[in-house]
């Protein structure tokens, strides 16, 4: 079966996240900022103390990631998505500072789905476990923050046509929830 | 008494580390494209068919099949008349995962501490898991288990009263309380008897079986034909967008345990259910 595919650029703006809806394949270019659990906690800190965040993170997505060396001749090491819910503790203040996109793999919790929502973002959907093919995307990566952390440092990387799944539309809707309760009854 | 070098162990345990990241084993592929087979929802296709995609390009650009080459573990299977010399035998392992991280450009994923998290920055410590077995040679098996999946195992000790209908429900909910989070589709690992720490081992254990091979006692065959049946209706799909295809393979494995419990782990694996072996 062919799948339809939408094209949308970084950063993000009210009028294409708002033509986004659950469910939808998109293909994602520009700039994107990796961030895991080490880098969220130092983000947040941040921003409780009072202090700005180390990138500007205002109509941009956050990538959910910890992108494996980048091999010689390669713009970028092996790369994908990580589970999102451990992201859940710390989104709602990034959300709060224009966060406009995230791309990660799981469930979000009903707190970050609801302030999804209210700020008019998204939750895209990569597929876990192909990091040989989406570090194809990559174009271009370097260390934005915390080089400290590691793997688990802020990247700035350069996509084109990442492939993805809207989880969580700026309208409610859940890819998850949908998908499971559609599927389960056909297999009493 | 065989002699067999330390640097000879730590070259094989490099090598497994750059083969098993890189390639996916027949049995899983195979098993993959009968999924894509049977998959009804369009998006399952779709996910299945970047995983086979992904395999390919994974082994022709030789990259890792997934960023997180997890943590190495290593069962050592040693013949109880090998005599190691040059060295340390669990030094020499650990040096093969440092130096195969290293040379595959495989993301370092080890911290020092649980609670400091400072990163080691080579992946050790590798954990090793030893066997003294007849014979004179040494077999190396290495798991890198990735976090995802790691994250929704489980071990419980049931009261022997629970029997077979009290482990089907515990694996069932583990399977669905874990969603989307371990990347289905899945191999479910099951260690029934045992204590608390041998439920675990053997239920990890268990994930090195090929796809397909059953357990030879008939009534935990059926358990996981059973099993892999009920875990492909909860509708969980690849990914967890909703599907048909949930899990790749439930295996099961036992041992005597205590007259007054019923030991039970869940050792969820992902679908880059990567493996390797080698034997000295």
């Amino acid at each position: 079966m062919k799948i339809d595919r939408k094209s949308i650029q970084t950063p993000l703006t009210d009028a294409s996240v708002r033509m986004l809806r659950t469910g939808n394949h998109v293909l994602i270019s520009g700039v994107l900022y990796t961030a895991r659990d080490a880098a969220h906690r130092r983000m947040t800190d941040s921003l409780l103390r009072g202090e700005g965040l180390p990138v500007p993170l205002r109509g941009q997505i956050l990538f959910y990631a910890g992108p494996a060396p980048a091999p010689p001749g390669r713009a970028s090491g092996a790369i994908g998505p990580t589970t999102a819910g451990r992201m859940d503790a710390f989104t709602i203040p990034l959300l709060a500072e224009g966060l406009k996109g995230m791309i990660g793999k799981g469930p979000r919790s009903e707190a970050v789905r609801g302030a999804i929502r209210d700020h008019g973002a998204v939750y895209f959907a990569a597929v876990g476990g192909i990091a040989a093919l989406l570090a194809r995307c990559v174009l271009t990566s370097r260390i934005a923050a915390y080089p400290d952390l590691g793997p688990e440092a802020v990247h700035r990387i350069e996509v084109v046509d990442l492939p993805v799944i809207v989880a969580n539309d700026c309208y409610g809707a859940d890819l998850y929830e949908e998908g499971v309760a559609a599927n389960r009854p056909a297999f009493p | 008494m065989r002699e067999i070098q330390t640097r000879r162990i730590s070259d094989t345990v490099r090598e497994l580390c750059l083969d098993s990241n890189r390639m996916l084993g027949d049995d899983i592929l195979i098993r993959i494209r009968e999924c894509l087979d049977q998959e009804t929802s369009p998006t399952g296709q779709e996910v299945l068919s970047q995983i086979l995609e992904n395999a390919r390009i994974a082994a022709e650009e030789q990259m890792p099949l997934c960023q997180d080459t997890g943590v190495a573990v290593v069962f050592l299977d040693v013949g109880q008349d090998v005599h190691v010399t040059g060295g340390d035998l669990y030094e020499a392992v650990q040096a093969g995962v440092a130096r195969g991280y290293q040379d595959g450009y495989f993301r370092k994923s080890m911290v020092r501490d649980p609670l400091r998290r400072e990163n080691t920055g080579d992946n050790t410590p590798a954990f090793i898991h030893t066997e003294i077995v007849p014979g004179d040679r040494i077999k190396i098996t290495l798991l890198p288990k990735g976090g995802g999946s790691e994250n929704m195992s489980e071990a419980r000790i049931l009261s022997p009263s629970e029997g077979p209908e009290g482990i089907k429900a515990f694996v069932l909910g583990r399977v669905r309380r874990s969603g989307a989070n371990p990347c289905p589709p899945i191999i479910v690992g099951v260690g029934i008897g045992g204590t608390l720490e041998l439920c675990a081992l053997i239920a990890k254990r268990s994930l090195l079986r090929r796809i397909g091979q059953r357990h030879p006692d008939p009534c935990y065959a059926a358990l996981e034909t059973e099993l892999l049946e009920s875990v492909n209706r909860l509708g969980i799909g690849p990914q967890g967008f909703g599907g048909r295809c949930t899990a790749l393979e439930v295996f099961v494995e036992v041992r005597p345990c205590h007259i007054a419990s019923l030991p039970v782990a869940v050792n969820i694996q992902c679908h880059a259910a990567r493996r390797g072996e080698a034997v000295i």
